[in-house]
């Protein structure tokens, strides 16, 4: 497929550096991983209202909550891993209890980081941030989306959660301002079953969905970029038009996508569904496209764990 | 205290110039990697691995080991290098590092021979180290624990922590070592946070201090050997080092922290400077 691909980290900095101009209570932080993250960007354009606090991402988070208890809006960045799982707590009592206006936005979210290893390939984010009250959990589909989220988080009020690839994404939408909060939207139409995928996995969805109609097989794609509130009409509308969903996730298949998608399915309109990610094991070292092959994330594993999904009858 | 003779200083120099040829070229293949921090702890894990840690590369679940933690997991190069050159796996196998199949993961995982423990998520390494320590103290087992820290590392609070629990513990058998080199990942670290006066800093945790010149192997053995006599308190070594030691375009540049040489032209000079430097050892 013809795609332009671009970083959707430098997305994230441009866009901070954008919203600097407009914000004067914008305060950008980071834990020693700028250069990564991207929020350099900023820190270069703004020295003053950025806070690089050093490896102390835990240190981080409370001082972004206490700067939000003065009306500044506070982005905070690190990767994954430990943005999320080292200062857990740290965000669970002083940033989601609070409720204040803090987002943090994690990049090298998967098993895309590569060749970092399982250390750093956090698959568990999304299911650590779903599970806290008050926050909004948001993974963009490409790097136009990226700067439409950001726009829109610094906008509301309170804690949100945006989860970022360290990979470049195929730009799969336009490049506007309005960004839907809490509505999916359907990448590629079809009848026989629907993929609900996040972040990268749409793009590969999309390649397999193309795969899958040489050979009659008719898939919709949704990308569903708000994981939590999510889009529980776009879910059962799926599942009483095409009767079976996969859900692909760049993701522990615990407690991310595929386990909201499923509560969703459960409660309102049961049927046949498979949730496709990292099977509950820890990453390793490789490539990322590599791994995404060696766990069946890319198209063709994609299609294989459709064609099973077909064989059950409905 | 006994006088290390100079064939063994020469030795080890020499170990530490093959541990950075190993770093060069492992983070070359692999096209990712840590070489900054790496090439600075080069002399360190020579005169851990060649002279100073009881182990056995035939057996290395053996009980009564020395432990060795790599608190900064990051620098796993040099880790791997030291560990293949001890004997624990074929040096083959270094050429396999962070590709998929390899047991050599990006950062220090259980899986490989010789690694006492899983790093790579800064700040956690010291806390391990106590516990084994600990457990040496219940199990009346007289081996010693080490740990490597880095500078930026030691930002993190658990670092602390762990120190406060060390010397409560009176943990003469933990020794830490930090790699003073002056540089984290974004910039250098008096820049980021203020680190000094950190012999100080241990010193009121309750934990011996010593300061040396981390390339100068004879400083890091004696700092060692005094370390060992303490009879009720842990000991760090703050051995001040230069990052990307060895390889003049990487020495004291944040740039070469996470960045391998970048193309062909510096990769040759990384080596060719490398085996000048083992002609003048
Ligand atoms: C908890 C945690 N936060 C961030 C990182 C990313 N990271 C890897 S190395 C590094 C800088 C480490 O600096 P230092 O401890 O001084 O190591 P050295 O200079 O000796 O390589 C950072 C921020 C990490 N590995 N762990």
């Amino acid at each position: 497929m013809n795609w332009e691909y671009e970083s959707p980290r430098k997305a994230y900095g441009e866009t901070l550096v954008e919203l600097g101009r407009e914000m004067d209570n914008l305060v950008v932080m980071d834990a020693d991983l700028s250069t990564s993250t991207k929020t350099a960007m900023f820190g270069n354009a703004f020295p003053d209202r950025f806070i690089n606090v050093g490896l102390q991402e835990q240190n981080m988070m409370g001082i972004a909550a206490g700067l939000a208890t003065t009306g500044k809006v506070v982005f905070v960045s690190s990767f994954a891993v430990f943005a999320t799982g080292r200062a857990y707590d740290q965000i669970r009592q002083s940033i989601a209890y609070p409720k204040l206006n803090v987002k943090i936005v994690a990049t090298h979210g998967g098993v895309t980081v590569g060749e970092d290893g399982a250390s750093h390939q956090m698959i568990e984010d999304v299911g650590l941030m779903c599970g806290l009250p008050n926050m909004r959990v948001i993974v963009p589909v490409d790097s136009n989306e990226v700067r439409r989220v950001i726009k829109f988080v610094a906008s509301e009020n309170g804690p949100f959660y945006v989860r970022l690839t360290r990979t470049a994404l195929p730009n799969l939408t336009e490049n506007d301002d309005s960004f839907h909060f809490g509505k999916a939207t359907i990448m590629r139409d079809g009848s026989d079953i629907t993929i609900i995928a996040m972040g990268i996995e749409v793009s590969y969805s999309l390649m397999a969905a193309e795969m899958l109609s040489k050979e009659g097989i008719d898939a919709r794609v949704i990308n569903m970029s708000t994981i939590k509130p999510i889009d529980k009409d776009a879910i059962v509308k799926a599942a009483r038009e095409t009767g079976r969903i996969l859900t692909v996730e760049d993701h522990n298949i615990y407690n991310g996508l595929g386990s909201r998608v499923a509560e969703v399915l459960v409660e309102n309109y049961p049927v046949p569904m498979r949730r496709h990610g990292m099977k509950d094991v820890f990453g390793v070292s490789g490539k990322w496209n590599a791994l995404l092959e060696h766990y069946g994330l890319d198209a063709k594993g994609i299609a294989n764990e459709v064609r099973n999904l077909m064989e059950v009858k409905i | 205290m006994a006088e290390v003779p100079q064939y063994k200083i020469r030795e080890l120099r020499l170990k530490a110039n093959d541990i950075r040829r190993w770093v060069i070229e492992m983070t070359w293949r692999a096209k990712s990697g840590h070489p900054g921090g790496s090439l600075s702890a080069a002399e360190i894990l020579s005169v851990l691995y060649f002279h100073e840690l009881r182990i056995d590369p035939k057996n290395p679940d053996w009980p009564d080991r020395d432990r060795f933690v790599l608190s900064k997991g990051h620098a796993s190069p040099a880790y791997y290098a030291a560990l293949a050159m001890r004997g624990f796996f074929p040096e083959d196998e270094l050429l396999n590092f962070r590709k998929l199949g390899s047991f050599l993961q990006g950062h220090p995982s259980l899986i490989v021979p010789g690694v006492d423990m899983c790093t790579g998520s800064l700040g956690q390494g010291l806390s391990a180290a106590v516990g084994m320590a600990i457990a040496a103290k219940m199990d009346n087992r007289d081996y010693r624990v080490y740990a490597l820290l880095g500078d930026g590392e030691i930002q993190e609070g658990a670092v602390w922590e762990a120190a406060m629990c060390a010397s409560t513990h009176s943990l003469n058998n933990l020794i830490a070592i930090v790699d003073r080199n002056m540089i984290q990942l974004d910039d250098f670290t008096d820049r980021m946070v203020k680190l000094d006066p950190l012999e100080e800093k241990w010193h009121s945790f309750g934990w011996n201090v010593f300061s040396i010149n981390g390339h100068d192997v004879r400083q890091i053995i004696y700092a060692l050997e005094e370390a060992k006599k303490s009879d009720n308190k842990p000991s760090v070594v703050i051995a001040h080092t230069v990052k990307g030691k060895g390889v003049s375009y990487m020495e004291n540049s944040p740039k070469y922290h996470g960045k391998p040489p970048q193309n062909e032209e510096e990769y040759k000079t990384a080596i060719r400077e490398l085996e000048e430097a083992r002609r003048g050892i």
